[in-house]
């Protein structure tokens, strides 16, 4: 598909718009990246957009496409090359699985510490963090047998689920001073992370740790007369819900 | 096919995401062991199979198990893809948008019915009924794009989003029983899909009777006052 018109519609900062960026990298397809304001909704996200009103969109020949790890599915199929979702049906059920457990499960797990009602909520859903983390390290176990990605030699659908939120949990790691990637209990995931991170078709999508740091504080700032109260970790959560309803 | 016998499928019968799973299996002929779980006495094997969310469906098709029902639709329509209509369209923008509302009616659509099971009284539930019908409208409006001016979603046949939606029909039938309600009232491109839908031969031979699911949304009703239905 030649001189393909191709737009994203996104935010630096948003996890969820790094996906489809990191998945055009790595199929060679070039497109024009819409930056949306802070603070503000364009015409064109809302008409592309209208029952979500959120980024990422990707726009192909003018049809949008959206939700994220769809949009990332639909580059896989749409154009050839790099294989991002595994050929065999069985590890392509195993790959959207987790796909679909990163933001069902995992990823509210990490936004809701900052919600918790009560230490005791909070350390639970710690634990629940934790424990995500440690099913992911079989997971790379399993799938790896000594590989450096969920995709095997290169990245795949899982990396990019679970991938797109290092920038964040790094910032959170800065923050709140609490380790999640933490080599004594999953070790290939931490390494798994520094070669993700060093990848070509990710370095360029990635966000600088400190500039989320950084945003964090600023809408911290913004909003603290609601938030004055809050830690903080639970700014930077807060921050990240706030880019999640982008 | 020594390949179709050794598929078994853990449910429950009457939950929508393993009816799902059912239709897939269905309309690609293929035969499949059915092992009903109970919810309060989960089964080892249920147990093992999906250890993350301890839930039904679970499609294990050579001791591999597959969870999540949209999941296990795809998983079906990519092994037993040359059997029977696909489900997934073949272009990937039609894929897309199949998965797209698909994702829709697990977000916005399931959590809005629950609201409709779980309601108290019968008023509760006509209210909630209406926030129901409500999310259902951008799906209306989709119709005629999606299906292409014909009768299912998927176009001539059942597809992705039918199955995706129209796995909740019996629960909306028996809402309809319970509430008085028509639900599709003021939803015409979904009141004429829904009547495709339940008529089609594949639909007719899985769905549960919706007598027998008035009668277990009163009983739990009743029991557990206003607990959720079965769900994955």
């Amino acid at each position: 598909m030649a001189s393909d018109d191709v737009k994203l519609i996104g935010a630096w900062a948003s996890p969820y718009v790094m996906r489809p960026r990191i998945a055009l990298n790595l199929k060679g397809v070039e497109y024009e990246f819409l930056e949306e304001k802070f603070g503000s909704k364009s015409e064109l996200l809302l008409k592309s957009n209208p029952v979500y009103k959120k980024i990422p969109v990707l726009l192909h020949g003018g049809k949008p496409i959206c939700e994220s790890l769809i949009i990332v599915q639909y580059i896989d199929e749409a154009w050839s090359g790099h294989s991002i979702l595994p050929s065999d049906p069985y590890h392509r059920a195993v790959a959207r699985f987790w796909g679909h457990y990163i933001d069902d499960k995992w990823f509210p797990a990490l936004t809701g510490i900052s919600r918790a009602p009560t230490d005791e909520a909070k350390k639970e859903a710690i634990e629940q963090v934790f424990a995500g983390l440690k099913f992911l390290e079989e997971v790379l176990e399993k799938s790896g047998a000594g590989k450096p990605f969920f995709g095997g030699d290169t990245i795949g659908y899982i990396d990019i689920a679970l991938g797109s939120h290092l920038g964040w949990l790094r910032a959170t790691e800065k923050l709140s001073g609490l380790t999640y990637l933490d080599e004594s209990k999953t070790p290939l995931l931490v390494c798994w992370a520094e070669k993700f991170s060093a990848h070509e078709a990710v370095k360029c999508a990635m966000p600088e740790t400190d500039k989320l740091v950084e945003f964090a504080q600023m809408l911290k700032a913004k909003f603290s007369a609601y938030i004055d109260a809050l830690s903080p970790s639970i700014t930077l959560f807060s921050s990240l819900n706030y880019i999640c309803s982008l | 096919m020594t390949a179709e016998k050794e598929v078994k499928l853990l449910g429950l019968w009457a939950s929508p995401f393993v009816i799902r799973a059912k239709i897939a299996l269905a309309l690609k002929g293929v035969e499949y062991e059915y092992f009903e779980e109970n919810l309060r006495n989960k089964s080892e094997l249920l147990l093992k199979s999906n250890p993350v969310y301890k839930k039904v469906p679970v499609l294990i098709h050579n001791g591999k198990p597959i969870c999540e029902s949209m999941i296990i639709v795809q998983y079906i329509d990519d092994v037993w893809s040359g059997v029977g209509p696909s489900i997934v369209p073949s272009d990937p923008f039609d894929a897309a948008m199949a998965r797209f509302w698909s994702h829709y009616v697990d977000d916005k659509w399931f959590p809005s019915y629950d609201d409709v099971v779980n309601g108290e009284t019968r008023e509760a539930k006509i209210d909630a009924s209406r926030e129901a019908m409500a999310v259902l409208q951008p799906l209306e409006e989709a119709f005629e794009k999606q299906s292409k001016g014909k009768h299912f979603f998927g176009g001539e046949t059942i597809g992705f989003l039918d199955i995706a939606l129209g796995s909740y029909l019996v629960w909306i039938k028996a809402g309809e029983k319970i509430t008085g309600l028509e639900f599709f009232d003021k939803l015409p491109n979904l009141s004429a899909w829904a009547e495709c839908f339940w008529a089609h031969d594949v639909v007719k031979a899985v769905m549960p009777e919706v007598d027998a699911v008035v009668d277990f949304a009163k009983k739990i009703q009743a029991k557990f006052n206003s607990p959720p239905p079965p769900t994955n």
